[in-house]
C-alpha cells in the first residue's frame, strides 16, 4: 500500500495566500498536548483529508477555550479566553467551526453565543455521521466485524447536548456487536473528569468515579470501549490498565475507530 | 346556616393563613438576585405539559414513577370535587356543579376511581419510607425531622383519600335511603355501601357530614401545612417546571459583570466611553442565600428531598461529600434562617455566617464534575450545578480559594493558552509526519 505525506494547513497560511476553508477544525488542549488525543487528532484529520474536505487548523493561535477555568469558577479568565477565541474568529471570517472535544464543543456552542460569537458549531461525531449518512464516507465492515464494543455517553456531548443516537448509529456501522451498558445515554455515568476534575486529585471518597464506570464495562465485557471525549479517554484507559484489562480491552475514538477500519 | 358560617369562617383563615405564608416567602424573594427573563411562553408552556403534567422525568423510574404520576393526576382530578365542597359549603347547598352534566359524572367517576389509586400508592410510598431502607431517601442532609415531614404529609394523604371514599360512600347509601336523585357516578364508592347498612338515614347523613368536613378541613389544613414541608413540591414544582431554564443542560449562564470587567481591561479605551454604572457592586457568585438568582432559590423551594439527584451522582456514588439535594435544602435552610433578620435588619444584615462553608463546604463544591446528572435527573427540572458553579465562582473569584491544582490549572490558561504547562510553540506536535495509506 502506499502512502502519501499530509500536511495539515493553517489558518494563517492559507489566509495569507487568500484562501478560505471552509470549516475550522479546532484541535484543543487535548488534542494538540495529551500524547494518547494526538492520536485522535491525527485520526480526524486523516479522515478530512481522506474526503477531501475543506479545512484548517489555528496552529500556534489556538489557545484553550476556558472550559476548565469557567467550570472551576474562574470566569474572568474564562471570559478573557473566550474573547480572544471571538476575536481571532473574526479576523479569520470563521464561519464552521468543527470540534473533537465535547468540552469544547459545548463551550462554543452553547457559551459564546452569550459573549457575541456568531459561528456554527459541529461537533466531529455529528459531521462524520453526516459524510456516512451522505455516502460521501463508506465505512469498511471488515476489521470490527468480530468485535464487541460499547460505547461510553460523554457527558457534555450526550445529557449537555444531546448527542445519544449519532455516535451509536456510526458505530452499528462498522459491522462489530454494539452492547450497552446499563447505564447508558441519559443515565450514563460521568467518566469522573468533567468540571475541571481532570486537572486535580478526586475529593476523598470510597471509589474513583472512572473505577465504578469501569465495573459497568466489565459487566458487558466488550473487546473496545468507544469513547468521544478526551477526558473520557484518558479515564478510561486508565481504568482498563487499573483493571488489567490490556490484553482483553481497547480504548478507542470513534474517529480512531473510523479510521483504522478504513486503514488511513 | 350555622353550617355556612362555620365554613367560611375556616375558608377565610385558611386563606388569610396562606397568604400570609406566600407573602412571606415573596418577600424573601426579594431578598434574591435577577436572574434570566422568563419569554419563550409557549415553550415553557410545552415543557409544563410534559414534564409536570406529563410526569416524564418521574418516569425515569418507570414503577415508582407509576405511581407517583397516579397520584399527581389524582390530585389534579379530585381537585375538581374540592372545589364543588366549597362552593357548596359556602352556599349550604348540595352537589353545586352537578349542573355541568356528563362532565360532572366524568370528572367524579374518575376522582372515586382515583382516590382508590392514589390510597393503594400513598400505602406503598408509606411501606417503602416506614420498613424498607431506600437508599435513596437516606444520607447526611436526611435527618429524623425531613423522614417524619415526609410520614405525616403521606397519612396526610391517606387519611384525605379514605375521607373521600367514605364520603361518597355514605353520599350514596343517603340518597339511597332519603330517596333524593343521585348526582354523579362512584364506581368505587358504589361498592362500599354496605359500610352502612342497618343504620337510619339521619345516621348515615351525620356520617356523610363527618367525611364531608374531614375530607375539607384536612384540605384546608394540609395547605397551610405544605409550605413548611418538602410537600410544598405540591404547590411549586409545576411553577418550577414552567419556570425551568430551556437552554442545553450543558450551558453555565454568562456573568455580565464580568463581561464588563474584562471588556474593560482588553480594551482600556472603552473605559471612558463605557457608561458609568451605577449600580452598586455585586459580589461575584454566590456566598450566601441572598446571592442566589431567584430561580436558584424556587429551585430550593420546590425540592422534594426525592434524592433521584442524588442517587446518580458520580461523586456521591463513590463516597464524597457532594450530595446534589443537600446543596437545594441548605439553601433553603439558610435562607429560613437568615432571610428573617434580613427582612428585619436590611439585605446587608450579617450573622456571621454563610451558605459557604457554615452549610456546604469547599470539599463538597470542589467534587461536582459538572456532569448533570442531577439536573438531567430531577422530576422537577432542577439546575444544581448552576448553582455549584455559581458558589465555585465566589471562592475563586471573591477569595482566591481554589485547590492548588486548580491554581496551577488557571495559570497554564493564563500563560500558555492551555491547562497544561506546553508552549504554544508545541501545538502543531500533533500533526506532524503525518501520513495517509493511499487506497
Ligand atoms: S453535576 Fe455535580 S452534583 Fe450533579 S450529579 Fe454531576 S457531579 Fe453530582
Ligand atoms: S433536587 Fe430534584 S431530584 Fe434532587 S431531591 Fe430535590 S426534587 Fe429530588
Amino acid at each position: 500500500m502506499e502512502t502519501r505525506k499530509i500536511e495539515i494547513p493553517v489558518m494563517a497560511d492559507l489566509f495569507a495566500r487568500g484562501e478560505k476553508p471552509e470549516y475550522l477544525f479546532w484541535v484543543g488542549c487535548a488534542g494538540a498536548y495529551d500524547d494518547r488525543y494526538k492520536k485522535v487528532a491525527r485520526a480526524f484529520a486523516k479522515i478530512l483529508v481522506h474526503l477531501n474536505v475543506s479545512f484548517a487548523v489555528l496552529g500556534k493561535e489556538e489557545t484553550c477555550t476556558g472550559d476548565p477555568a469557567r467550570r472551576a469558577g474562574n470566569e474572568m479568565l474564562f471570559q478573557m479566553q473566550a474573547l480572544q477565541n471571538i476575536e481571532l474568529f473574526k479576523a479569520y471570517e470563521v464561519k464552521k467551526v468543527i470540534t473533537i472535544c465535547p468540552h469544547c464543543y459545548n463551550t462554543f456552542k452553547n457559551e459564546y453565543p452569550d459573549l457575541g460569537a456568531d459561528f456554527e458549531v459541529i461537533s466531529y461525531i455529528d459531521i462524520l455521521n453526516k459524510f456516512i449518512d451522505e455516502g460521501k464516507l463508506s465505512i469498511n465492515t471488515d476489521k470490527f466485524k468480530n468485535a464487541k464494543i460499547t460505547y461510553h455517553d460523554p457527558c457534555y456531548l450526550g445529557r449537555a447536548n444531546g448527542i445519544y443516537e449519532q455516535p451509536r448509529a456510526i458505530l452499528k456501522k462498522l459491522g462489530g456487536e454494539l452492547v450497552e451498558m446499563e447505564r447508558n445515554r441519559s443515565f450514563a455515568l460521568c467518566c469522573g473528569a468533567g468540571g475541571a476534575q481532570m486537572f486535580k486529585e478526586a475529593e476523598h471518597g470510597n471509589k474513583e468515579v472512572f473505577l465504578e464506570r469501569m465495573d459497568d464495562v466489565l459487566k458487558v465485557d466488550p473487546n473496545i470501549i468507544a469513547t468521544a471525549c478526551p477526558f473520557c479517554m484518558t479515564m478510561m484507559t486508565d481504568g482498563i490498565k487499573y483493571k488489567n484489562q490490556e490484553e482483553k480491552m481497547r480504548n478507542l475514538d470513534i474517529a480512531e475507530l473510523i479510521a483504522e477500519s478504513l486503514n488511513l | 346556616m350555622t353550617k355556612q358560617i362555620v365554613f367560611a369562617i375556616a375558608l377565610l383563615v385558611t386563606i388569610g393563613v396562606f397568604a400570609y405564608t406566600i407573602s412571606r416567602i415573596i418577600r424573601f424573594f426579594m431578598l434574591t438576585r435577577k436572574g434570566f427573563a422568563v419569554n419563550k411562553l409557549g415553550k415553557r408552556l410545552w415543557v409544563t405539559l410534559e414534564v409536570a403534567f406529563g410526569q416524564t422525568k418521574i418516569f425515569r423510574r418507570p414503577v415508582i414513577g407509576l405511581m407517583h404520576a397516579l397520584v399527581f393526576w389524582g390530585f389534579c382530578v379530585i381537585l375538581f370535587g374540592s372545589i364543588e365542597m366549597v362552593i357548596d359549603g359556602l352556599f349550604g347547598v348540595e352537589k353545586s356543579l352537578s349542573v355541568l352534566g356528563a362532565f360532572y359524572n366524568f370528572m367524579m367517576a374518575t376522582g372515586d376511581i382515583f382516590a382508590l389509586l392514589v390510597a393503594i400508592s400513598i400505602v406503598v410510598f408509606l411501606i417503602r419510607r416506614v420498613f424498607l431502607h431506600i437508599k435513596r431517601f437516606e444520607g447526611i442532609e436526611m435527618k429524623k425531622i425531613s423522614h417524619i415531614d415526609a410520614n405525616v404529609a403521606l397519612s396526610i394523604i391517606l387519611v384525605l383519600m379514605l375521607s373521600l371514599m367514605g364520603m361518597n360512600a355514605a353520599y350514596l347509601k343517603w340518597v339511597e335511603l332519603a330517596g333524593h336523585e343521585v348526582h354523579g357516578v362512584y364506581p368505587v364508592s358504589q361498592h362500599l355501601t354496605w359500610l352502612f347498612i342497618g343504620m337510619s338515614v339521619d345516621t348515615v347523613f351525620t356520617h356523610y357530614q363527618i367525611y364531608w368536613w374531614t375530607h375539607i378541613l384536612l384540605i384546608f389544613l394540609f395547605a397551610n401545612l405544605l409550605p413548611y414541608s418538602k410537600h410544598f413540591h405540591v404547590f411549586m414544582s409545576v411553577p418550577n417546571v414552567f419556570l425551568s431554564r430551556l437552554e442545553p443542560l450543558g450551558k453555565l449562564p454568562n456573568m455580565d459583570n464580568v463581561t464588563r470587567e474584562v471588556k474593560l481591561m482588553m480594551d482600556p479605551n472603552a473605559a471612558f466611553a463605557a457608561p458609568a454604572t451605577d449600580a452598586p457592586i455585586e459580589r461575584f457568585g454566590v456566598k450566601d442565600a441572598e446571592d442566589v438568582v431567584w430561580k436558584s432559590y424556587f429551585d430550593a423551594l420546590s425540592c422534594t428531598e426525592c434524592g433521584r439527584c442524588t442517587s446518580v451522582c458520580p461523586a456521591n456514588i463513590t463516597g464524597k461529600k457532594l450530595s446534589p439535594r443537600k446543596v437545594m435544602m441548605d439553601l433553603r435552610a439558610r435562607m429560613k434562617e437568615k432571610g428573617p433578620m434580613m427582612l428585619k435588619n436590611g439585605r446587608d444584615y450579617t450573622d456571621g455566617k454563610s451558605l459557604v462553608r457554615d452549610y456546604i463546604s469547599e470539599e463538597e463544591l470542589w467534587a461536582c464534575t459538572t456532569c448533570n446528572a442531577c439536573a438531567q435527573e430531577c422530576p422537577i427540572n432542577i439546575d444544581h450545578p448552576k448553582l455549584i458553579v455559581d458558589m465555585r465562582r465566589y471562592l475563586v473569584m471573591e477569595e482566591g480559594s481554589a485547590p492548588g491544582e486548580l491554581k496551577a490549572m488557571f495559570n497554564n490558561i493564563e500563560n500558555n493558552g492551555a491547562p497544561w504547562q506546553y508552549s504554544p510553540e508545541d501545538r502543531l506536535v500533533w500533526a506532524k509526519d503525518l501520513e495517509v495509506n493511499v487506497q
